[in-house]
């Protein structure tokens, strides 16, 4: 399965470590643990791991300040497992270069998913043309996007927002970033762009809009694609 | 009542309302008893002694007395008292007015004593209910885990595959429904410690209403849940997260207490002026509707059903009693009101109003 892995999981709960062990070597991940963050970032180093695990609620250092430290020198995904879930604290561990979150308690079949998500990267760094998943084909060089063979009419930023979503295929992109990359910086807090344009981008692109399976709303932080 | 909470003001009152009397009388010292001023000094004395604490009032005591001796007990000006019966009358006055204060303070302490007990005795009361549900609500799921496991790791028990699969299935309810409670008690405590700050935002509230009732999709199964809002819905500033709590926890609610197949009703509303589309910052009403067509709220309990840790009546579902506090607080906090009714055909109506800033979703479109 996905045999050349190395997870690195930094958290001080034993029961949480021993079950990440089972049930990600189930899943054929290597796995190596740190239980403090002063331990975490020894092993990042030494261990490279291809993604880490982070808890944010360390007994030595905060996790926030730990996320930032990796990201001065490690670039491979980190994912933020944290029993604390407020909005906040969530866009900021995003903001600090976490490429994605799960709270505790999480399901098992989520952390996988997110976890092959992570190590997949994403089609940004693809160089394929044509993208297809569903019943939809882009094609990022003539702008062109089919649904069911059925060329979609989108206005440009109806385009933008699409393909920047989708170049981030399973990542959270934050409020924030959305607004800054399509709009610029100084929408960055004008979130009623996003609300209005991620309806119609919904009502274009999803069978059911109200029930959406492509772009899906994580509360308070951001939108996430799944192209499934 | 403030100033007297001051220990130094207690005492300037105490010095100054004697000293006023004093003065009072020494103008009339001439045509007056000196009795007589020494019962009005009695009078003060006790009538200090139910405002104030102790030490002053024995200061006033004290002062009296010998103000009275001072000033009004001939020879005037000096302690010194010629006539026996002058000096009695002298002492029993500040005997007297002792005894006044220190029984008037046994009484007001004494008092506060059975404040005190009765205060403990609701508490008590609080933490009995919260202890009754909580340990019903915590200990059911974990009874059911705990059980579940027992029986999926006996040894000399040959399980069917599908007993194993409903055990497993009765261990993943249990912890969802654990899980559940526990975010409720988290909401309460956040609520109880005044720490909620709303983050208001725009939001969509239909968009918002179909994410809550897609994440309850299992524990809808059984019901119909039904979600009404118009295509033109403005943009309102909420706070997201918890809006979602709230409806969250209303259609949750609704599920439990309501027969199989019962249908359930969001419906978003708006009042807007005619011409708001020309305008951004418009303050209008956003209104959410949760109605079921379930049995309804006995009458007689619909002004308690959003108490803290208040359940029904001859309930059979369990519950802690949270959600619906919680429900209230968080729209509160938004500056919202919620209020529940029965419906004429049956079956409970909450609607929350809540008066906040909306942006046409036009406006937004033409911008771009």
């Amino acid at each position: 399965m996905n045999s050349n892995f190395t997870l690195l999981v930094i958290d001080d709960e034993s029961q949480i470590r021993k079950l990440l062990e089972i049930s990600l070597e189930a899943n054929g991940y290597k796995l190596v643990f740190a239980v403090n963050a002063k331990e975490g970032i020894t092993m990042a180093a030494s261990h490279q791991p291809d993604l880490i695990l982070l808890d944010l609620g360390l007994p030595d250092e905060d996790g926030q300040v730990v996320l930032k430290q990796l990201r001065t020198w490690y670039q491979n995904p980190i994912i933020i497992l944290s029993v604390k879930s407020t909005e906040d604290e969530i866009v900021k561990a995003l903001d600090n270069g976490a490429n994605d979150y799960l709270t505790k308690p999480f399901r098992t079949q989520e952390l996988l998913a997110r976890i092959r998500t992570a190590l997949r990267g994403s089609f940004n760094q693809s160089q394929e043309s044509v993208v297809n998943f569903g019943l939809i084909s882009v094609d990022f060089v003539s702008r062109i996007i089919k649904v069911k063979d059925e060329i979609l009419k989108l206005t440009a930023t109806e385009y933008n927002l699409f393909t920047l979503l989708l170049k981030n295929d399973g990542r959270v992109l934050t409020h924030h970033y959305l607004l800054k990359e399509i709009w610029g910086n100084s929408y960055a807090e004008q979130t009623q762009y996003l609300r209005v344009f991620v309806a119609q981008l919904r009502k274009k692109i999803e069978e059911d809009p109200n029930r959406p399976k492509y772009i899906l709303t994580e509360s308070g932080v951001g939108y996430r694609f799944n192209s499934g | 009542m403030l100033v007297f909470k001051n220990r130094r003001n207690q005492y300037l009152i105490s010095f100054l309302s004697v000293a006023t009397i004093m003065l009072l009388c020494l103008g009339a010292r001439e045509v007056i008893d000196y009795k007589i001023i020494g019962y009005l000094l009695l009078f003060l004395v006790s009538i200090l002694a139910i405002f104030l604490e102790i030490k002053p009032v024995l200061l006033a005591a004290l002062l009296s007395a010998l103000a009275l001796d001072f000033l009004f007990i001939k020879p005037y000006y000096t302690l010194h008292i010629d006539n026996a019966e002058d000096a009695l009358l002298l002492l029993l006055f500040f005997i007297i007015a002792l005894i006044n204060a220190v029984l008037t303070y046994k009484i007001k302490r004494m008092q506060k004593a059975i404040h005190m007990k009765e205060a403990r005795a609701n508490t008590m009361k609080l933490y009995n209910t919260l202890l009754d549900s909580l340990s019903h609500e915590l200990r059911t799921p974990i009874a059911a885990i705990i059980g579940s496991i027992d029986t999926l790791q006996q040894k000399n028990v040959n399980l069917s595959t599908d007993s194993k699969v409903h055990l497993f299935n009765e261990i993943e309810k249990a912890s969802m429904k654990l899980n559940y409670q526990v975010e409720n008690l988290l909401n309460m405590s956040r609520l109880e410690s005044g720490y909620i700050q709303p983050k208001l935002d725009w939001c969509d509230v239909k968009e918002l209403a179909y994410t809550v009732g897609n994440r309850l999709t299992d524990e809808l199964s059984n019901h119909k849940l039904v979600i009404v809002a118009d295509d033109s819905l403005p943009l309102f500033k909420l706070d997201y997260g918890l809006m979602e709590q709230i409806l969250y926890n209303l259609i949750y609610n609704a599920a439990q207490y309501t027969p199989k197949g019962a249908q359930i009703k969001v419906e978003v509303n708006y009042e807007v002026d005619a011409d708001y589309e020309s305008h951004i910052d418009l303050i209008k009403k956003c209104i959410v509707t949760i109605s079921d067509d379930g049995y309804g709220f006995p009458e007689s309990e619909i002004e308690k059903a959003f108490d803290k840790f208040y359940r029904l009546q001859n309930s059979k579902t369990g519950g802690t009693g949270l959600g619906l506090s919680i429900v209230k607080g968080f729209v509160e906090a938004q500056h919202g009101i919620i209020t529940l009714h029965n419906a004429e055909t049956g079956g409970a109506v909450f609607e929350m109003i809540f008066e906040v800033d909306c942006l046409s979703t036009k406006t937004v479109e033409n911008e771009f």
